[in-house]
């Protein structure tokens, strides 16, 4: 019979391991399901993993991996300070939005006036726009222990709403013969977070570097991250040594909002362009597999991040260059979420075989 | 006593790593009350699973009344007379008396038969029960009646009792003794499986003595002190914490009528409770688990808050002071619950280290941690308080629970605290770790710090303390000094037996 041992403490060696594991393992499933489509599976992977990166036309897709990467990063970061704690901010992606929305919005209202204070007044309204719509479920589970699991995901699709309504509305192109959508923030130079589009540099880039940085220093050198790391592991010894619950709940929701809303600033001042409709694809959900496919560890998270970017892309070639349904390449990353939780039992436990005893 | 029920030869049981027993034989005869003593560890609980079906024997055999005896499960145990109390309970809150015994019964008989069936057998023992009562409304003696009279229903021929008075005030052992010797007049031997030296002296009319496994001495308890069981029982010969001569300063720690309503809806909250405590002082606080233990210690070490004037620390309010606060002007705690509340488990002792040392030994410096002073630290506490792990960086899960006990109570004391408040400092602890862990506590008194220690070890109490109250549902009793107060007294404080005025009619 196979027994789970658990182990005297987390092996090193797995945690270490398992993300390596889990890759190549949804390597070969993945394989595996594009060959039952009908498809090269070893010409699928390598159009996945190595073309973007070596392929041919390399000089394009690596600028996008820095496109892709650095909002997934930037939320993940965010997210992993709460998730540690055991503070579930489910709603990224709608903090995304109000954070461009906000951020957007102020840009708009300086139009046409170009002047240098314009990008970093839009910066500090993204990050108050996402700070402002995480502390609802922050706040509302404080005062009235309500589930932010519920409240932060419900208040993604009040955010999409209401941003349909802004591009339909407030925030339309007066100039946009009547099709909805602002105006676009990349030909207005003043509010635009490029730094240079051809290497796929953006402010965001820089923003999502310094939050690893940052979030490295803070859960390994500060006190507050040791509270955070405390209070994931043991709760009840995170309140005898002094942490206030309540303040932890309102600093990772409010910290994670803040960075989903600099993320979803960046994104609309850059990439996207344009506050639109169809403005959010998912980055704020994606994050989520991010996070814990970098174990909630800001290092792993960059890498997870870049490999998360890598599967959009290499999925979307392998998309247009042969044919492979959408649905399959989301089949595939969730694979890999899959692969990497189901192996992350490994860390902490040890798989024998025992013979049966009286029980 | 002339007969032999059961009789044990050579029983040998291994597990990865460790021989839980080694070679143990020992007979148990009918109707005797036979003591099986050893620290934690030493093995008693599983020769006891072997005899109950739980585990099987790597080699050795049992007889039972002359016939080869190997039950392949507990039920084939409990078809040949044996029945075993539990040290935890296994019953459903929600569920009466009668229904709790029905659950456990093969065929059990209509519930009214039943009921009168528990009825008889109480009255008989003299363990008061209505079968109709609901089992969360008991207290812990109440409960553990349900459990033995479970197991008297099934006519035993040898009844297991796995430390049975931990749960239990004075009377209420009283009362459990009485019914063991009714038992054992009537025919029924008894495995009684305890550390308490005195109750064994009191009651057991033969000793086995476990050590690392092996069965290492044989003794009649009423005619072996006390002392001589425990160094059967160590190995070692034991040294009594000694307390040197103290001189009481001011007041250090005082509690003004503090009610605090317990965050837990199974706790205890506490009624009206006043203390204080000198320098060079400890105050002992007795009474059965459950009574409003965890919410005392928690309303001393800040986490639950109360009106500023109704704690005070050398005067001063302090009930709106959190944890940090507190430890910063010397009052410094260590729960009872040592993985999850006093230690986080998946951190490492330097981590561990951090987690109340922080303030007071200097560990951050605005804000940033000096880990590498951490790890100082933390050495420092395995080094006194002689913690057996390879070293800081170890998680604090991979120790043994008297290990980190002493990594727990040693981080506190090495702080200099000038109050100091512990809960069940020695609890799972070998008996030469629990008197080290004393005399370090004693010698922090003797330089003048204030100590309150939480306790249901009465002999703990009376041995350390100089004065004496217990807990009972939250209300705290009159302290008392500890000289001269009999175990009659304390019982009392404890509240009496919990409902049982029907055995004093």
């Amino acid at each position: 019979m196979i027994v789970l041992e658990k182990r005297p403490q987390a092996s090193q060696l797995w945690s270490l391991a398992t993300p390596v594991v889990a890759v190549l393992a949804t390597m070969v499933f993945g394989g595996l399901l594009f060959a039952l489509l009908g498809t090269q599976p070893v010409e699928a992977i390598r159009t996945i993993f190595w073309d973007p990166l070596f392929g041919e036309f390399a000089f394009y897709y690596r600028p996008q991996l820095l496109v892709k990467g650095a909002p997934l990063v930037l939320i993940a970061i965010g997210l992993s300070l709460g998730f540690k704690a055991g503070i579930w901010n489910i709603g990224a992606e709608g903090q995304y939005i109000i954070g461009a929305l906000t951020g957007a919005g102020v840009g708009l209202a300086f139009y046409p006036l170009e002047a240098w204070y314009i990008f970093p007044l839009m910066v500090i309204a993204g990050a108050l726009g996402g700070w402002a719509w995480a502390m609802i479920p922050g706040v509302l589970k404080v005062r009235f222990g309500t589930n932010e699991i519920l409240v932060s995901l419900m208040l993604v699709y009040v955010a999409e709403q209401l941003l349909a309504s802004m591009s339909l509305g407030l925030l339309k192109n007066p100039q946009g013969f009547g099709f909805p959508g602002s105006r676009n923030l990349n030909e207005y130079e003043s509010a635009n977070s490029w730094i240079n589009q051809n290497a796929g540099l953006h402010w965001g880039v820089v923003a999502a570097t310094i939050a690893v940085i940052f979030a490295y220093v803070l859960l390994n050198r500060h006190m507050l991250g040791f509270h955070i790391r405390l209070t994931g592991d043991a709760p009840r010894a995170a309140r005898f040594a002094g942490v206030s619950p309540g303040r932890l709940v309102l600093f990772c929701l409010g910290t994670s909002g803040m960075l989903a809303g600099l993320a979803g600033l960046f994104e609309v001042a850059g990439p996207a362009g344009q506050v639109s409709i169809d403005f959010n694809t998912g980055y704020g959900f994606t994050a989520i597999i991010v996070a814990f496919l970098g174990r909630l560890h800001p290092i792993g998270i960059l890498l997870a991040g870049l490999l998360m970017a890598l599967t959009y892309i290499g999925g979307e070639i392998a998309q247009s260059q042969m044919g492979l349904p959408a649905a399959a390449i989301q089949v595939f990353q969730g694979m890999l979420l899959f692969f990497l939780l189901a192996l992350d039992l490994l860390t902490n436990y040890r798989i024998r075989l025992k013979s049966r005893e009286v029980a | 006593m002339s007969d032999i029920l059961l009789s044990l030869k050579g029983l040998t049981k291994a597990y990865p790593g460790v021989v839980a027993n080694d070679n143990v034989s020992f007979d148990i005869g009918t109707g005797e009350v036979h003591a099986l003593l050893g620290e934690n560890g030493a093995g008693k609980s599983t020769l006891v699973k072997m005899i109950y079906g739980l585990v099987k024997p790597d080699s050795g055999t049992m007889t039972l009344r002359g016939k080869a005896f190997a039950p392949a499960e507990p039920r084939a145990a409990r078809a040949d007379g044996i029945a075993m109390v539990f040290q935890h309970f296994s019953l459903f809150d929600a569920l009466n008396v009668a229904e709790n015994i029905a659950l456990g019964m093969e065929n059990p008989p209509p519930m009214r038969d039943l009921a009168a069936r528990i009825r008889e057998v109480s009255e008989t023992y003299g363990l008061p029960l209505d079968p109709y009562r609901t089992v969360g409304d008991l207290s812990a003696g109440e409960r553990q009646r349900v459990e033995i009279i479970r197991c008297l229903l099934q006519d035993p021929k040898l009844l297991i009792m796995d430390e049975p008075t931990s749960v239990l005030t004075p009377q209420e052992v009283e009362i459990l003794f009485k019914t063991l010797r009714k038992l054992s007049a009537e025919g029924t031997a008894i495995l009684y499986i305890s550390h308490k030296l005195e109750e064994i002296r009191a009651l057991c009319d033969h000793a086995t003595v476990l050590r690392l496994g092996k069965n290492v001495g044989e003794c009649v308890p009423a005619e072996t002190s006390a002392r001589d069981m425990a160094e059967l029982m160590v190995g070692t010969a034991l040294k009594t914490p000694t307390r040197a001569g103290r001189d009481m300063g001011d007041v250090a720690l005082e509690i003004v009528s503090l009610d605090a309503k317990s965050p837990s809806a199974f706790g205890t909250s506490l009624k009206s409770v006043s203390l204080s405590v000198r320098k060079g002082e400890v105050l002992g606080i007795g009474g059965v688990a459950g009574n409003g233990q965890d919410e005392l210690l928690a309303v001393l070490s800040g986490e639950i808050l109360t009106a500023p004037g109704s704690v005070k620390l050398h005067g001063r309010p302090i009930g709106q002071t959190g944890p940090t606060a507190r430890r910063g002007i010397g009052l410094l705690t260590a729960p009872e619950e040592r993985l999850g509340h006093a230690a986080a488990p998946d951190m490492s002792l330097t981590e561990n280290a951090m987690l109340t040392g922080s303030v007071r030994e200097n560990l951050e410096s605005r804000g940033f941690l000096k880990w590498r002073t951490a790890q100082g630290f933390a050495e420092k506490i395995i080094e006194a308080f002689d913690v057996r792990t390879p070293g800081p960086n170890n998680a604090a899960r991979s120790l043994s629970g008297g290990n980190l006990q002493k990594f727990v109570i040693g981080r506190e004391v090495l702080q200099r605290p000038e109050v100091l408040v512990v809960n069940q400092p020695t609890w799972g602890v070998d008996a030469s770790a629990a008197a080290a862990i004393r005399q370090a506590i004693l010698d922090l008194v003797a330089k003048g710090a204030a100590v309150i220690c939480i306790s249901q070890d009465l002999d703990e109490l009376m041995e350390i303390s100089d004065r004496f109250a217990a807990l009972n549902e939250g209300r705290l009793s009159e302290p008392r000094p500890t000289t001269g107060l009999t175990v009659e007294e304390i019982g009392l404080m404890m509240g009496g037996a919990h409902g049982m005025e029907v055995a004093h009619v």
